[in-house]
């Protein structure tokens, strides 16, 4: 599996608070592009692999995009979990020879669709029984209780927080892709703008965004003939925890360790590198708690030090570890974390808006309070 | 009592029907075939929590079968309600209208006393039935003890809420 394959074509949409065409237009457009990007035809896809909350599924995609007959298809679970996921599946697919060209994508209309605090009236059974009824509606209220308990265990602030906001939104001040280019973002912005679950604010949250991804994967002596300089997947591995509950990750012995402890485990033993080595991450910030919480389960710094671990401009480039170099899914656009990967890829090119210095392995991660999955590529 | 009892209270598992009618606007509890017998022990104003019959170890939320042991018998062990607050957040709009209606309201999560690492998601209310913003912010701390209260909803089931014991 290690560099078995890689990375060789990325594409997406515009990113918006509302964009006009279909979840599935907008996934082939998406598709498209990386194909493209990587210089091989749809007639030669033959794996797609996306995410269960994918509306999109494998059939119209392949049908609308021509592609030929397809041998491997698969859906990962929980939300933006799945993102990395999707990636290492298509990986596994192709070292074992069960396809040679493979489609990742996600479409996503968040920002304009609709949001279950909202429209949804209904209770939901299994686990929504022990937590909804109580006004634990929203993912930002069940990541709000592991953030304070996490702030009282080890003394983080909401300064700590902000400097996970304020990393990925200059790194979108540079990236004309992203929602929030050119909108900088200040410590009295972040201090006193409104609550959404205290102590989390509206900074600490992503953006609800439609548009649309997609990456293509391949073997690594295939990607060699691509477009662009190969990105080799090195190390990919999934993380559900013993006795983990969804975003509610409350009922096992530790809540905060959560998947990404899981996960990293098995990413690390498979590499030839650790994460010390590591030049640029782009880890799953749907809340800037989480970035805490996976500074410690990737082994950047150890358990409880994920806040002190953000300050002198730690996650800024230039810094000890530059964080979500495209914004993120605070400030470039949220589509369950699937720009991390693409990001990731831009980096080890040498093409991104926020380019790190000769930046050659990069981690990437899925959501994390979620079973979760994550990547280690390398150029 | 063992976890194949019939229950009275809740729907079954898959049922997204209920839920929805309460007249103050907050969601009903949807139990499924583990999570019933729960909420029965609510209604008659117990807090309980399912155990192995034979290794006897606790576990949330209910399921079919001991993570420990894997014995498909379980017991309702009751519970003396005594916990302490694990942490807790403050959720403002946008919120479903009945609970942007409370706003800022508390969501809890204890600790029983009686069963380390069984957490609950709850309520700290200034009494069974006041609303989820009776008690004042400033008066929700990690590690404060709290005791178990009951609430009928208005579609006949009962949550359990929380109290300070220092009041």
């Amino acid at each position: 599996m290690k560099d078995a394959t890689a990375i060789a074509g990325i594409g997406q949409t515009p990113f918006a608070k509302r964009l006009p065409e279909s979840e599935k237009t907008l996934a082939c457009r998406a598709i498209l592009a990386a194909l493209d990007d990587a210089g091989i035809a749809p007639s030669e896809v033959d794996a797609f692999a996306s995410y269960t909350m994918e509306d999109t599924d494998e059939v119209e995609v392949a049908k609308a995009i021509g592609a030929g007959d397809v041998t491997f298809f698969s859906k990962v679970g929980y939300g933006g979990g799945g993102s990395c996921a999707t990636v290492a599946h298509l990986a596994a697919a192709i070292a074992t020879g069960q396809a040679s060209v493979g489609v990742a994508w996600r479409s996503r209309k968040r920002g304009s669709g609709p949001r279950p605090w909202t429209n949804t009236r209904v209770q939901l059974p299994t686990p929504a029984q022990w937590t909804r009824p109580y006004g634990l509606l929203r993912p930002a209220d069940e990541i709000g209780l592991l953030a304070r308990r996490y702030m009282h265990e080890y003394g983080a602030t909401r300064d700590h927080f902000f400097n996970v906001a304020l990393a990925c939104r200059n790194r979108a001040n540079q990236n004309p892709a992203a929602i929030m280019y050119e909108r900088p973002l200040t410590r009295e912005m972040y201090m006193t703008a409104r609550w959404i679950s205290e102590p989390l604010c509206l900074f600490d949250n992503c953006l609800e965004t439609d548009g649309a991804l997609a990456c293509v994967v391949v073997s690594a002596e295939r990607a060699r003939d691509c477009r662009h300089r190969p990105v080799y997947v090195h190390s990919a591995a999934q993380g559900l925890p013993a006795q983990v509950h969804g975003m509610v990750n409350y009922w096992n012995d530790d809540p905060l360790t959560g998947p990404s402890w899981t996960a990293a485990r098995r990413l690390w033993k498979t590499a030839d590198f650790g994460p010390q080595d590591i030049d640029v991450a782009q880890i799953y910030d749907a809340f800037t708690p989480l970035i805490l919480l996976s500074l410690e389960g990737y082994g950047f710094c150890a358990r409880g030090e994920g806040a002190a671990f953000t300050e002198g401009g730690a996650l800024e480039i230039g810094g000890r570890l530059p964080l979500n170099t495209g914004g993120g899914g605070l400030s470039e656009a949220y589509v369950h974390g699937f720009n991390l990967i693409t990001e990731g890829v831009r980096q080890l090119r040498g093409t991104s808006t926020a380019q790190v210095p000769g930046a050659t392995t990069c981690l990437v991660t899925a959501g994390e309070g979620v079973p979760t999955s994550a990547l280690l590529l390398r150029s | 009592m063992t976890q194949t009892d019939t229950t009275t209270a809740g729907s079954g598992g898959s049922g997204a029907t209920g839920g929805s009618g309460r007249a103050d606007g907050l969601l009903a509890p949807v139990p499924d075939e583990d999570g019933a017998p729960f909420f029965r022990y609510a209604a008659r104003g117990e807090l309980r929590v399912q155990s192995c019959a034979d290794c006897g170890e606790p576990r949330f939320p209910p399921r079919p079968c001991c993570p420990h042991c894997q014995s498909f018998d379980s017991l309702w062990t009751k519970m003396s309600g005594r916990g302490r607050i694990w942490s807790y957040v403050l959720p403002h709009p946008p919120l479903l209208p009945g609970y942007a209606a409370q706003a800022p309201y508390n969501v809890i999560l204890v600790e029983l006393a009686d069963a380390p690492r069984i957490r609950l998601v709850g309520n700290l209310v200034a009494s069974a039935d006041a609303a989820l913003n009776s008690v004042p912010p400033e008066r929700l701390r990690i590690g404060a003890p709290v005791k178990a209260a009951f609430h009928e909803t208005d579609d006949g089931l009962t949550v359990v809420r929380w109290l300070l014991e220092r009041p």
